[in-house]
């Protein structure tokens, strides 16, 4: 038991003790930016990993939780008048859906029951009917698509294209200080570390096992009594839920929400980094995530052409010759020194 | 009731846009049971070959066989490798994909280009302009070249053959990785004709495909899998849908309006519209 938890407790002493510490603010917060999608790599290793449900529409699940708490900073800001940007776009009354948003508790509530009721409603009427695979894919891409087009289009409550920007403060923290970013640095990796633990408590338990029946033989789990549909549309909610609170992190720590994080192409952007991490394993995901970050930032500061090239090509090769991603060739190398 | 008739030839230009990029979704899905992401680059090659001949006519055939030609390399370059495996395939093409959009960039620039429309293509009887006309009759002679050879010819009956059963059609000799080539090239082909369709009405760049992809896989999902009928039916009702959904509410509702469409009329028909009828499980 010791021992199988060892690594996880050398990374977080690394993540929470050292990391702090050794990096300057504008690299600590980029890191918490990785942390934030790796909580939504965590969901999509939960789902399409242990699953076998290929979900391209996280960044819905993801805009919906950040968008809540962006709405919940504006108005706070705003002491409950009208944000910025409704100002800008000629709204003259606060919109009824943003009202309750006011109340913190509320906001961040909805940043999780918000995405976990979209994933529900969805995965149930989806799942019942058998749609699977593919077409599930391409269910949820289609979401993602249908939602970008969405939040542009309502201007005066979204912020349209821009989406939302130019927050100050948080609980009454001044957002723009090295030691707020600091403790919400802290505050990400410590969610991160402890819906890790639950996720992994997930996949051990008798449902990550039939989960994993599921994704292997949907079929025969029916036969036997259970209801498909339903392990998956739960795993699909809480995968949900993971992306959800991972936007209401992310919109204090990198300070801005827009549709364009939370496209088509954001979304299949963290499947890749799943794979490429290790989707077999939910640590893979993790890794993943925060390795494609690293590469995004490094390499677009430096070419940023180039990087679109690398990003489809480290994906073409991944794919072909490495499909179990980083965990895989860790795996591989950990059993040929024991062996 | 003007209003309705007006934003007939709109919806019905959108929806053989969908019904040409569809139908070759359709065909390689259907029969090899890849999903590829890097289709909608196949109709901005299209669209990019109309751009560097600047005469229609001449462009068809030539982004048929551009388009053609890379889907034929992208099959036996990388998904045959994947056969089995859709989801794999899914991520691959959309690698695939990433890096044609950005040679696209590198190659005519990230501002979108005009092509111009050829004068006899200006002009219209009465509502009907003629180059939304022109669309709909290419997509009608898409649809009728398709079924012909399908149905009329030695090629076309071992495509459906493999199509119905893979493993059965080997035993009975067909070669299915050749014919797995020819279906990737004609279903390829006619992304492009849809990239050359496309220019009469818009402008092109290199994020052209994207805007079409997840739409006509919409179609491919609600059509049913590898019909030619059901890809047809689905593409007139997800365009006309689309047009009037963007007409009569605004265009951002438009989209989700269609999406729950699909999902509601998944819930009445799972398959698709037509579906193969099976007794296999999965």
């Amino acid at each position: 038991m010791i021992k199988r938890n060892l690594p996880f407790a050398a990374i977080a002493v690394i993540a929470l003790v050292a990391a702090p510490l050794l990096l300057e603010p504008f690299r600590l917060s980029l890191l918490a930016k990785y942390l934030c999608y790796a909580i939504v790599a965590l969901g999509i290793g939960l789902a399409w990993g242990q699953g076998g449900m290929l979900t391209l529409g996280q960044g819905v699940f993801f805009g919906l939780g950040g968008y809540a708490m962006a709405m919940y900073l504006k108005l706070s800001e705003s002491g409950g008048g009208l944000p910025d940007f409704m100002v800008w776009s000629g709204v003259e009354e606060l919109p009824a859906l943003w009202a309750p948003f006011a109340n913190p508790v509320f906001a961040l509530t909805m940043a999780v029951a918000g995405p976990v009721l979209l994933a529900v409603v969805l995965g149930t009427l989806v799942f019942r009917q058998r749609v699977r695979g593919a077409y599930f894919a391409i269910l949820t891409q289609a979401l993602a698509a249908a939602m970008v087009i969405l939040l542009v289009g309502q201007q005066g409550l979204t912020g349209g294209t821009n989406g939302m920007t130019n927050f100050f403060e948080l609980f009454g923290a001044d957002l723009a200080d090295d030691s707020t970013q600091r403790v919400l640095y802290l505050v990400v990796a410590g969610v991160l570390g402890v819906l890790y633990l639950a996720t992994r408590q997930l996949v051990n338990s008798r449902f990550g096992r039939l989960l994993v029946a599921v994704r292997d033989g949907e079929d025969r789990v029916r036969f036997l009594g259970y209801d498909p549909a339903l392990v998956k549309t739960v795993t699909f909610a809480v995968s949900a839920g993971l992306a959800g609170l991972a936007g209401a992190l992310f919109v204090p720590v990198v300070g801005i929400i827009s549709p364009a994080l939370l496209g088509v192409v954001p979304s299949l952007e963290l499947v890749v980094a799943v794979a490429v991490g290790g989707r077999q394993v939910l640590a893979g995901a993790v890794l993943g995530a925060v390795v494609m970050g690293y590469a995004q930032t490094t390499f677009s500061e430096q070419f940023a052409n180039g990087w679109l090239y690398l990003q489809g090509a480290l994906f073409i090769l991944v794919m072909t010759l490495a499909p179990k991603g980083i965990a895989g060739i860790l795996g591989r190398l950990r059993r040929a020194r024991t062996a | 009731m003007t209003a309705v008739v007006n934003q007939l030839p709109i919806g019905l230009s959108i929806a053989a846009v969908l019904l040409l990029v569809a139908l070759g979704l359709t065909v390689t899905f259907g029969q090899m049971g890849v999903i590829n992401m890097a289709h909608g680059e196949f109709i901005m090659a299209g669209a990019y070959t109309a751009f560097l001949l600047g005469d229609l006519l001449l462009a068809l055939p030539a982004a048929f066989v551009v388009a053609g030609l890379m889907g034929l390399a992208l099959e036996r370059g990388a998904i045959r490798h994947f056969y089995g495996r859709p989801l794999d395939t899914l991520l691959l093409t959309w690698g695939v994909s990433l890096v044609l959009q950005q040679l696209a960039r590198d190659l005519f620039g990230a501002p979108n280009v005009q092509v111009p429309a050829p004068s006899w293509l200006s002009g219209g009887i009465g509502i009907l302009p003629y180059n939304r006309l022109f669309i709909m009759a290419l997509a009608v002679a898409g649809v009728a070249g398709i079924w012909l050879y399908l149905t009329r010819t030695r090629l076309g009956r071992r495509t459906q053959a493999v199509v119905q059963n893979r493993r059965l059609a080997a035993t009975s000799g067909i070669d299915p990785g050749r014919v797995d080539m020819l279906t990737f090239f004609i279903g390829s082909g006619l992304a492009g004709l849809a990239g050359v369709a496309l220019t009469l009405i818009g402008p092109v760049g290199p994020a052209l495909g994207t805007y079409y992809i997840v739409d006509a896989f919409l179609v491919v999902v609600a059509g049913g899998l590898g019909q030619l009928r059901g890809a047809v039916l689905a593409a007139v009702g997800l365009g006309l849908l689309n047009s009037y959904a963007e007409f009569w509410s605004d265009a951002s509702l438009a989209k989700v309006l269609v999406f729950a469409a699909v999902i509601g009329f998944l819930q009445v028909r799972p398959q698709g519209l037509v579906a193969l009828r099976s007794r296999a499980l999965t």
